[in-house]
């Protein structure tokens, strides 16, 4: 059965838990809530990829709505933020059913041009749209979560919030995994004509589960503006789409273990770097920032050729190598 | 019509597809009978996948009706048809490779269980009580076609005879009145040939009507009650498997005038 995910979750949660303690700075809790928000858009984004086999390369316009509702109904209509936080759910989730319609009777590279193209367009109008989303120039002043009064103002109680919701999403897809509609989704990934002869209706059961991981997306981009209190179409590019699927990939998309191992060590490889950089400093051999898209151009080269289900199956696989059991049930041929 | 009603269970009525200027299934008129094994057979791009195709909702007809029952079937989508009780096979093997075997048969009970994805997302495995009822459900029919060992396989893994018996396994979980079966024995062995026959000869013993395409000759007359015999996409013969062997015209179609 699936009691190891359930572990998995409440090894997850006992992490989580200590870590604000092993993790005395501020600046880091900081970026392990960035990872927290890259891994709840993951979490959507694999459902949709690994299990149900559809690409999208446009999750970066989910997040963005999800975040941009959150701005500016909060600070051009004085919304309270839980609720623009819904707005912004319903927004993604209308969008997704509307874009899902025509997109999702696409396959392979024609489904990733066309979602790609919905990445753009979206950015476009965040840029463009001055007078609505202030264009480049962002919005700021957006305000705080409150949780039963108590303000998400510190960095170790906004940690504590976003991996909580990590651990809910999480829960979501491990019990969605393995129901019926969860077999319906891996069925329409591997035969589509075996799926709908069975009785799953695959065009409907598509769009849902777009629009579930749109949902997801969008309240990584919801929490991202009441963390960050100011954003601009920067970091909304189409760009974030793609590191968002790499991160999918590199983790190993067929397990939501993989996409959680793939945001984790994607959004903490950056420091990594710097680290490497200032190391390298003291040997009077100077590392540039460019040189990340070297590494992780490397990374992504060498895990596509040495594991192709990605790192986590392959973390998997040697430690079932060492104990010796479970190698009958190996995926693949 | 004129048959009596166990002869018209599924009745083609003038069903005609053209793909651009070719017609591959010419205003074709048949029945099948409730209950028994009937065969479609003919020579090569007879049209007779087409047929499977057009009844189970995958190629919409360019003209003609297929009812199912007195209910109409044409202008259905698959996954439709497959909730009237119609299960189907395909030619090129079509299971599930990144599912295991049990995982493959317990997608043949999506429309035998209820939860949606709200209460699926909600709910884990363990308290969501259909679960344990598909799981069984499932065991049961890959214990009849004798991959209940291999549950726990990959499906992918497994060699092509059984991915062929897992096939029928996952449309019988449908609990279909009708079963089509796309050439179930091609590149089968002839000792999984025969386990093939037993296995369809077992399934019309449940009361299942069976709807079979199939090259290999000696199985279709062993094991079917009627075959009707198409080429070109136009019945030329039909009768009992005696009937259609001493039948000049499909000696013809199959040797070449």
């Amino acid at each position: 059965m699936n009691m190891k995910d359930y572990i998995g979750i409440g090894v997850l949660a006992l992490i989580v838990a200590v870590m604000p303690f092993a993790v005395g700075n501020d600046y880091y809790l900081g970026v392990l809530v960035f990872t927290a928000l890259n891994c709840l858009t993951c979490i959507g984004l694999c459902l949709l990829l690994g299990y149900a086999g559809q690409i999208s390369l446009g999750h970066s316009a989910f997040v963005a709505i999800g975040a941009y509702a959150s701005a500016l109904l909060t600070t051009k209509l004085g919304w309270n933020p839980w609720a623009a936080m819904g707005a912004g759910i319903v927004i993604s989730l209308v969008t997704a059913v509307l874009v899902g319609i025509p997109t999702l009777k696409l396959k392979g590279h024609y489904l990733a041009m066309a979602t790609l193209g919905f990445a753009s367009i979206v950015h476009v109008v965040l840029v463009a749209a001055v007078d609505i989303t202030g264009g480049p120039s962002g919005v700021s002043g957006i305000p705080r979560l409150e949780l039963f009064g108590l303000a998400l103002d510190t960095d170790t109680r906004i940690f504590y919030f976003c991996w909580a919701l990590v651990l809910v999403a999480l829960y979501f897809a491990v019990n969605l995994i393995h129901s019926r509609v969860g077999r319906g989704l891996q069925a329409i990934h591997g035969s589509e004509d075996a799926a709908s002869s069975l009785g799953v209706n695959i065009t409907v059961d598509k769009i849902r589960i777009f629009a579930l991981s749109a949902v997801f997306a969008s309240v990584s981009g919801s929490l991202y503006s009441h963390y960050v209190l100011y954003i601009d179409p920067g970091p909304f590019d189409v760009m974030h789409s793609v590191l968002l699927i790499t991160m999918v990939a590199v983790g190993g998309i067929h397990s939501i273990w993989g996409a959680v191992t793939g945001a984790v060590l994607l959004s903490l490889l950056p420091e990594g770097l710097s680290f490497l950089s200032e190391g390298l400093a003291q040997f009077n051999i100077q590392y540039k920032t460019d040189y990340d898209t070297l590494i992780y151009g490397a990374i992504l080269l060498s895990i596509m050729l040495f594991l192709p289900e990605g790192l986590f199956d392959g973390i998997r696989r040697s430690f079932s190598f060492f104990s010796k059991t479970n190698t009958e049930t190996e995926r693949g041929q | 019509m004129t048959d009596n009603p166990t002869r018209s269970f599924i009745v083609l009525d003038r069903l005609r597809k053209e793909f651009g200027g070719v017609v591959a299934v010419n205003d074709l008129s048949l029945n099948f009978a409730k209950g028994q094994i009937s065969a479609l057979i003919g020579p090569n791009g007879a049209g007779k996948t087409t047929v499977f195709n057009l009844i189970t909702g995958f190629l919409p007809p360019t003209s003609g009706s297929i009812t199912l029952n007195g209910v109409n079937l044409s202008g259905k989508k698959p996954h439709r048809i497959a909730s009237m009780g119609v299960g189907r096979t395909f030619q090129n093997v079509q299971v599930f490779p990144a599912m295991t075997v049990l995982e493959n048969v317990m997608v043949g009970r999506h429309l035998r269980s209820r939860c949606g994805m709200a209460v699926s997302c909600l709910l884990p495995q363990a308290l969501r009580p259909e679960e344990k009822r598909i799981r069984e459900a499932s065991m049961v029919w890959l214990e009849a076609v004798g991959l209940k060992d291999q549950a726990d396989r990959t499906a992918g893994s497994l060699p092509l005879g059984s991915q062929r018996m897992l096939e029928i396994a996952r449309a019988m979980a449908l609990e279909p009145s009708v079963l089509f079966l796309d050439e179930p024995a091609s590149g089968l062995n002839a000792r999984e040939t025969a386990g093939m026959g037993d296995l369809i000869v077992k399934i019309k013993a449940m009361g299942i009507t069976i709807i079979l395409v199939e090259h290999d000759m000696e199985l279709v007359m062993d094991i079917s009650d009627n075959v009707a015999v198409v080429n070109f996409g136009s019945l030329i013969a039909e009768g009992t498997p005696k009937d259609i062997q001493a039948n000049p015209d499909v000696i013809n179609a199959y040797l070449g005038a």
